[in-house]
């Protein structure tokens, strides 16, 4: 998969020149402050938004993306069961052997037992994981989630991305992960692209080569610390380039 | 508990000392029945007109459904129309503001010129329901979450999908305020037209019962009505509060009971 040089436009110069290249399987994450168009890449990957220049390549075919939102974007008057169902009745799936692979996915996610549970009912980080669930039901071959943790509390945070990592490693799709955090960014991802913000562009890349599974030692290690530093520094530097915030 | 019983008991404590004072001027100045009757005489020519006063009543409330079944089906239809084709909703739609703000009472005579007359009565009905059904409704499919609508486009939904998986489902708590609206006005259509008809001599409904009893000085049948009338709004109003409670409890915020 190789997305290349994308600019976009409304009004405002979203991306310039944005050049990002992807392998199949890795975990990536798009690092920036608000504002230089992490989103906006995020929903041209998912076809969501159009390029105004530039082309986005897929050697192997675009395939099936799962999308996770900001905002859990779950349907409030449909229960769990059925919010994560969606993409398959969309597709035209019948019932019946739909079932079985909303199971698996809300399993995956730990939503086994709230299947029949209303959005409403649930916590911010049980809907989030419900909004993953639904990502991952059509088993797609890429995953784009857009700051998905943000607005949760940091122990909530901290769990997921670790089951998130879980999730990652048991099915090795590519996943394109949006933050602001530089912590976050450092403990999940293979591959940190830093940019610079208005208007965005790719600024640096750090490699971050630590072996998975990572856990909670890892998130307290000196070399963690070390990368997040490195990291800091280049998302300083970007910010430099772009003059004020 | 105590919320409910106050909220029971007092408007029927006002209920009572009401209609208690109002029985007392009646006597203490002896005010005779054709100027101001009694509340004990109202009740008693509720029970011995009921025969007359019922049949009427069905009259007017068969009409109301109608005006409300009708105004439904229309104001959701236009409304999903107008979603689906800015065309026409930009021909359509100041004609539907122009037909909801001119007053009934003076389309009704018109109506009674051109179409028979129980059907000029439901066309008032339908007038003057189906304006709040088709601007709510519309507002509902209106606000849909931006993000649930990305979503779908990613998974590449249909129109219809859109329109059934997420516009529609979306648009309820709206589109349910709206019939709520709607209940009441049409049966005041129905009144109203049936007011203006009944100046022409015929019609049968509750609505004409008034009318004729005035004409004939039988303030105590005239009240009876009215409160029948009364009695009808409230119920039309409380069962579509039901309807709306029970579609939205699940789910909606505005149908379920705040936490503290």
């Amino acid at each position: 998969m190789r997305g290349v040089g994308k600019t976009f436009e409304r009004g405002t110069v979203a991306l310039d020149a944005l050049d990002l290249e992807l392998r199949e399987g890795e975990f990536v994450s798009l690092l920036g402050p608000s504002g230089c168009g992490k989103s906006t890449a995020l929903r041209i990957i998912a076809g969501l938004s159009t390029v105004s220049e530039g082309i986005i390549e897929w050697p192997n075919g675009a395939g099936q993306i799962g999308f996770v939102f900001q905002e859990p974007t779950l349907m409030p008057w449909a229960n769990v069961a059925a919010n994560v169902q969606l993409p398959l009745t969309l597709a035209g799936t019948d019932e019946m052997s739909s079932r079985a692979t909303v199971t698996q996915s809300l399993q995956r996610v730990g939503l086994a037992n709230f299947a029949n549970a209303f959005p409403r009912e649930l916590s911010g980080g049980m809907k989030m994981r419900a909004s993953i669930a639904r990502a991952l039901v059509t088993g797609p071959q890429l995953l784009l989630m857009d700051e998905p943790f943000a607005a949760l509390d940091e122990i909530t945070r901290f769990k997921l991305n670790n089951d998130l990592l879980a999730v990652w490693r048991e099915l090795r799709r590519t996943v394109i992960f949006v933050t602001h955090s530089v912590f976050e960014s450092v403990y999940l991802s293979q591959r940190i692209v830093v940019m610079t913000p208005r208007p965005g562009r790719v600024f640096g890349e750090i490699a971050i080569d630590v072996p998975y599974p990572r856990d909670e030692r890892f998130r307290t290690s000196a070399e963690y610390a070390g990368f997040c530093r490195q990291v800091a520094e280049t998302l300083g530097k970007a910010m430099a380039t772009a003059g004020a915030p | 508990m105590s919320d409910r019983v106050l909220r029971l008991g007092l408007p029927i404590l006002v209920l009572t000392v009401g209609g208690f004072i109002w029985h007392l001027v009646v006597q203490i100045f002896t005010i005779p029945p054709f100027v101001l009757p009694g509340p004990g005489l109202v009740l008693a020519t509720l029970f011995a007109d009921s025969g007359l006063l019922w049949n009427s009543l069905l009259v007017t409330l068969l009409t109301t459904f109608q005006g409300f079944l009708l105004a439904a089906v229309g104001g959701i239809g236009l409304a999903i129309l107008f979603n689906q084709s800015r065309f026409v909703e930009y021909s359509l739609y100041p004609y539907a503001v122009i037909l909801q703000v001119t007053p009934i009472v003076a389309i009704a005579p018109l109506l009674l010129i051109y179409l028979p007359q129980p059907l000029a009565v439901l066309a008032c009905a339908w007038i003057v329901a189906f304006f709040p059904v088709l601007a709510n409704t519309t507002l509902g499919l209106n606000s849909v979450d931006h993000n649930l609508l990305a979503l779908f486009e990613l998974y590449k939904a249909s129109r219809w999908q859109l329109l059934w998986n997420l516009k529609l489902p979306s648009a309820l708590p709206q589109m349910l305020a709206g019939l709520r609206i709607a209940g009441g006005l049409s049966l005041i259509g129905a009144v109203v037209a049936e007011i203006a008809a009944g100046s022409a001599g015929a019609g049968s409904g509750l609505a004409y019962r008034i009318a004729e009893s005035g004409y004939r000085l039988n303030i105590p049948r005239m009240f009876a009505a009215l409160l029948l009338l009364s009695l009808a709004g409230v119920a039309i109003f409380f069962a579509l509060s039901g309807v709306s409670y029970l579609m939205l409890r699940r789910w909606h915020e505005s149908a379920i009971e705040r936490e503290r």
